[in-house]
């Protein structure tokens, strides 16, 4: 058990590593650099010297990776270029709202898919599982920023129930945030549940079919206490895996969805950053999502190890 | 003097809506009255509605069933008119099943405490609690040792006997009146099932449970049942005392199943029943057996009468004569020569599924014990070599090491002079040609998308490089040889029964015209009237072919009908090697003696002898013999040493005590009790 995590463990922070690597050495490898970026027409002469010596760059290349590198360890991702501030003060309340998004989306989506999976499947080939089915499919083939344009238009134009864009700055407290989270949260909450109410729907229709559901029936157990206490963790197995890599795409789809609702996360601060040509800031914020990524996928093995006895004891 | 009935089967037709809407019946006007507190046994082929009746006692249906006709009554009120409450306080309650599989039927997700807590919770009016305490006196009550840590346990972390002993304790929870038991034993090692069946035998003395015992295995219900109940295409054909039917069988398909077991006590092959069951459904009017019936007349194709005399009900209009008719078993005998060209040689073979990890190296971990060691095999040219043996004793492993799967980790082991202690990938075609493999599970071997025209096809492409007109020529020539038809070659796996699932998967290893063929329980997936005909299949290519087997199989009896020679192994080494008869009948290993003693017999009088028990252990030990936890004769030496090999005549034993003793103890272990003095 304990050697199963640390092996998990220990990949993940080689998967970081690798991240590392190959985020230096794509901008790296990227013509010009900062100064250049940042200095455009005037990037000749002594300015770009000066720049350059400013920054480090005149340092070979291996040096400055190894001083990204013991900063990242340290906890300082570096100075944006555009806007000559600490990244991580840039970083800290964007990434905060960017998370109280994630999580709201997470907290209304993946019950309300699992719930819904259940019910589709109970009710396989009936009414309420061809519509619950279909919708799914449907939600799963549409964008997500058109998603966002209808809610936009249903709740904020003709019912005018929530704002169409947001209005307040990014180091807003969280309480002046929720009336504009509410619409981006229910798109990405939408966008998310498709594929988690599939996964559920056809793992949940294996598992009523197979012997030890039976072997519940005839032992009397009511029929709601096997759904959730017989089936569902064993059904829940195979979703998992699909949850957190749903929920790791959502990094990229939040992306979007923050710039059609104007939202100050970490998707709107991407977008700017690659819009000024702030490298350093883009370096920064493609490392924070690696490693969300890699965390969300270590905590999906984390939880099949507790959901599934069998990885978790040994015969 | 009549007990009251506790569950009557009135007039139970059931049937379900195949594909073209048509009702099909599976269960064809059964009827069946059951005794409080007697144990009825359900027996026939699979398909024969066994397993449905069953579940039907507990108003089960599988989806897509329905009732047609009658009733099925506990305690006097029909089960089908009760709703699903009062249903669901009846299951799991008063009517408790014993599943199958019990591996299978637990909740994998659930420890053993939270599934016995549940029953309780909803089967028994004991305070919250007790729970704890009465699910310990259950786990007690089957004979599980060390209670405690088991409820703490998680279904998979069991072996198979305790699984099944958790599913009985599970049913026990809800102080069942009436037991359902839905083949309990199958899948069990003999010794296990025998274990098992003794534990039903004294719950049933101690709680007077009533018990309906389904099986296909006519030795494991003659164990447990008062009555038998023989079914055959969804109708019960023959009922009567366990004696009755067993001793004195009047319908020709009981005599003809009966026959077809393979028996310690016989010598040759048992005779097989011809023809396959007719398919669900199909039988509109007369006998279901007519068609493959020797006795059948006119009569028999327009309706079929039900003939009682006293307690023993058949359904058969011939059935009068053949009570008179004695019933004699013609076992056929097919003397093999087996020449004395040797074929296959093992030294000392060790095998370990083990790979040290970086880590393991690091720090110089001992690797574990090796799985299978010290296995030396000797094999002639045409012989038959069976390798017996609970499961996990290796039998499967050596097999893998023969057939280049699994790499030894010591040992030679040659084919002639060729080495076949490689990998499968290095072989040469010619080798791979020459060492061919049978399956268990047809089903599971066979490939569901070919016909078998194609999978006929492939070793001879593979092997002979033969185009694609001669390949069907030698296609059909293969067909021919395990007596299928030649327009069975566009047919698809789905389309055959298990029987002949079997005989293309034999007809696809003599494809490559083998000289050395691995069996790996070859029969256990079929049923004994289908098993007989495949094992006097195999035994004739052997006759005609001069191949050479080397045969896996857990029923003894199987191995005594096939086997010329017998290596008995328990946690992958060698206890016993021999010619089957002088193993079988000459001293015997402890283990040999507890495997031969644990055999079913369908014979009211047979009881099987239980020695040690059963408990499964999950690595040999480091030193001394390998059966020494088990064995009831061990002592200090046993755990030390490794045990010496003893020879009586071809009959090798390893073993610390000498033949004289062991001879002694296998027939009264008293008197060396006395010898002792």
């Amino acid at each position: 058990m304990l050697k199963l995590i640390l092996q998990r463990l220990g990949l993940a922070v080689f998967t970081l590593f690798t991240v590392c690597v190959l985020v230096f050495g794509v901008t790296e490898a990227l013509p010009g650099d900062v100064c250049t970026a940042f200095l455009g027409r005037d990037a000749q002469g002594t300015r770009l010297e000066n720049c350059r010596q400013q920054r480090n760059l005149d340092q070979p290349a291996l040096q400055r990776f190894a001083d990204w590198g013991t900063g990242v360890l340290q906890g300082d991702l570096g100075t944006s270029l555009k806007r000559d501030k600490s990244i991580n003060d840039l970083v800290a309340t964007r990434m905060r709202n960017t998370a109280v998004l994630g999580f709201g989306a997470a907290m209304i989506g993946i019950p309300l898919a699992i719930i819904l999976g259940v019910m589709a499947a109970l009710r396989r080939d009936k009414p309420a599982d061809m519509m619950i089915s279909g919708t799914s499919i449907f939600a799963m083939t549409i964008p997500e920023f058109v998603t966002a344009t209808v809610l936009i238009f249903i709740f904020s134009i003709q019912l005018q129930w929530f704002p169409a864009v947001t209005t307040v700055r990014h180091n807003a407290p969280i309480a002046d945030l929720i009336p504009n989270i509410i619409l981006p949260m229910i798109t990405l909450a939408l966008v998310m549940m498709a594929h988690i109410l599939r996964m559920i729907r056809s793992a949940m229709i294996d598992v009523m079919a197979s012997d030890f559901v039976q072997m519940a029936r005839l032992k009397g157990v009511p029929y709601w206490h096997i759904v959730f206490l017989h089936a569902l963790p064993s059904a829940m197995l195979p979703a998992i895996n699909i949850i957190a890599l749903t929920i790791a795409w959502l990094l990229g789809g939040v992306v979007i969805i923050e710039q059609v609702f104007n939202y100050p996360g970490i998707g709107t601060l991407m977008i700017r950053a690659i819009y000024d040509r702030d490298l350093p800031l883009v370096q920064a914020i493609a490392l924070i999502l690696a490693a969300v990524y890699v965390l969300c996928n270590l905590l999906a093995d984390l939880s099949s190890l507790a959901l599934n006895p069998r990885l978790r004891t040994a015969r | 003097m009549n007990k009251p009935m506790i569950l009557e089967v009135k007039d139970f037709s059931l049937g379900y809506t195949a594909a073209n809407n048509e009702l099909v019946s599976v269960l064809r006007n059964v009827s069946l009255d059951i005794e409080a507190g007697e144990a009825i046994g359900l027996v026939g082929e699979s398909g024969c509605g066994k397993s449905t009746l069953a579940l039907a006692m507990m108003a089960f249906l599988r989806s897509g069933s329905q009732v047609q006709n009658g009733q099925i009554r506990y305690h006097g009120s029909n089960l089908f008119e009760k709703t699903e409450k009062q249903l669901g306080k009846l299951r799991g309650g008063k009517i408790g099943l014993i599943p199958q599989n019990a591996g299978q039927s637990l909740t994998p997700t659930m420890k053993i405490h939270a599934q016995l807590a549940e029953a309780l919770r909803l089967h028994s009016d004991l305070p919250r609690s007790t729970w704890h305490q009465r699910s310990l006196e259950l786990l007690k009550q089957v004979r599980l040792p060390a209670p405690d840590a088991m409820l703490q346990r998680y279904p998979h972390q069991l072996s198979g006997g305790q699984q099944q002993r958790v599913a009985i304790a599970m049913a026990l929870a809800g102080s069942p009146d009436l037991l359902v038991l839905d083949e309990p034993t199958t899948g069990l090692d003999v010794t296990t099932q025998a274990h098992i069946l003794e534990l039903l035998c004294n719950l049933r003395q101690e709680l007077g449970m009533t018990m309906v015992f389904v099986s296909h295995d006519l030795g494991a219900v003659a164990r447990i049942s008062d009555r038998i109940a023989v079914m055959y295409a969804g109708e019960i054909i023959e009922l009567g005392s366990c004696a009755d039917v067993l001793r004195t069988p009047a319908h020709p398909y009981t005599r003809g199943l009966l026959n077809s077991i393979p028996r310690l006590d016989a010598e040759g092959l048992p005779p097989s029943l011809p023809g396959y069951p007719p398919k669900v459904g199909s039988v509109k009017q007369g006998c279901a057996f007519a068609p493959r019936c020797t006795h059948a007349t006119e009569q028999c194709q327009q309706d079929a009468a039900l003939v009682a005399e006293n307690s023993h009900a058949v359904r058969c209009h011939r059935s009068g004569d053949l009570r008179r008719e004695s019933a004699s078993i013609n076992v056929i005998q097919l003397p093999v020569k087996p020449t004395l060209e040797p074929l296959l040689n093992i030294e000392e073979l060790q095998i370990s599924y083990h790979k040290a990890g970086l880590l393991d190296q690091w720090r110089n971990i001992e690797p574990p014990v090796a799985t299978v060691d010290e296995i030396n095999l000797q094999l002639n040219k045409g012989e038959t070599l069976a390798l017996v043996g609970e499961s996990g004793s290796g039998k499967s492993t050596i097999m893998k090491a023969i057939s280049g799967i699994q790499a030894p980790r010591k040992g030679q082991i040659e084919l002639g002079n060729e080495d076949l202690s490689i990998a499968v990938e290095k072989r040469s075609n010619q080798l791979k040609r020459n060492v061919q493999m049978i399956f268990q599970n047809p089903d599971a071997s066979l490939n569901p998308r070919h016909t078998v025209c194609e999978i006929l096809q492939q070793p001879l492409k593979l092997y002979f490089g033969l185009n694609h007109e001669s390949c069907r020529q030698r296609a059909a020539e293969l067909l021919e040889l395990v007596r299928l038809a030649p327009h069975y070659l566009d047919r698809m796996p789905g389309q055959l029964s298990g029987g002949e699932k079997q005989r293309v998967a034999i007809a696809r290893c003599f494809a490559g015209d083998p000289d050395l063929i691995l069996c790996d329980e070859v029969t256990s997936a079929l049923d004994v009237s289908v098993q007989a005909a495949v094992l006097k299949l195999l035994k004739e290519l052997q006759q005609q072919k001069g191949v050479t087997y080397l045969f896996i199989a857990h029923d003894l009896a199987v191995v005594k009908a096939i086997a010329d020679q017998v290596a008995v192994l328990y946690q992958g080494r060698l206890c016993q090697i021999g010619p089957v008869d002088e193993v079988f009948n000459g001293v015997h290993h402890p283990y040999t003696s507890a495997l031969l003693n644990a055999v079913l017999a369908p014979d009211p009088e047979h009881q099987p002898k239980l020695s040690g028990d059963d408990a499964s252990e999950q690595h040999p030990p480091a030193q001394g013999c390998a059966y020494q936890r088990r064995c009831p004769q061990a002592d200090q030496t046993c755990s030390e040493q490794s045990p010496p090999w003893r020879n009586d005549g071809n009959n090798r034993i390893r073993c610390h005590h000498d033949l004289l003793e062991l001879t002694l103890r296998n027939n009264s272990p008293e008197l060396i009790e006395v010898a002792n003095f």
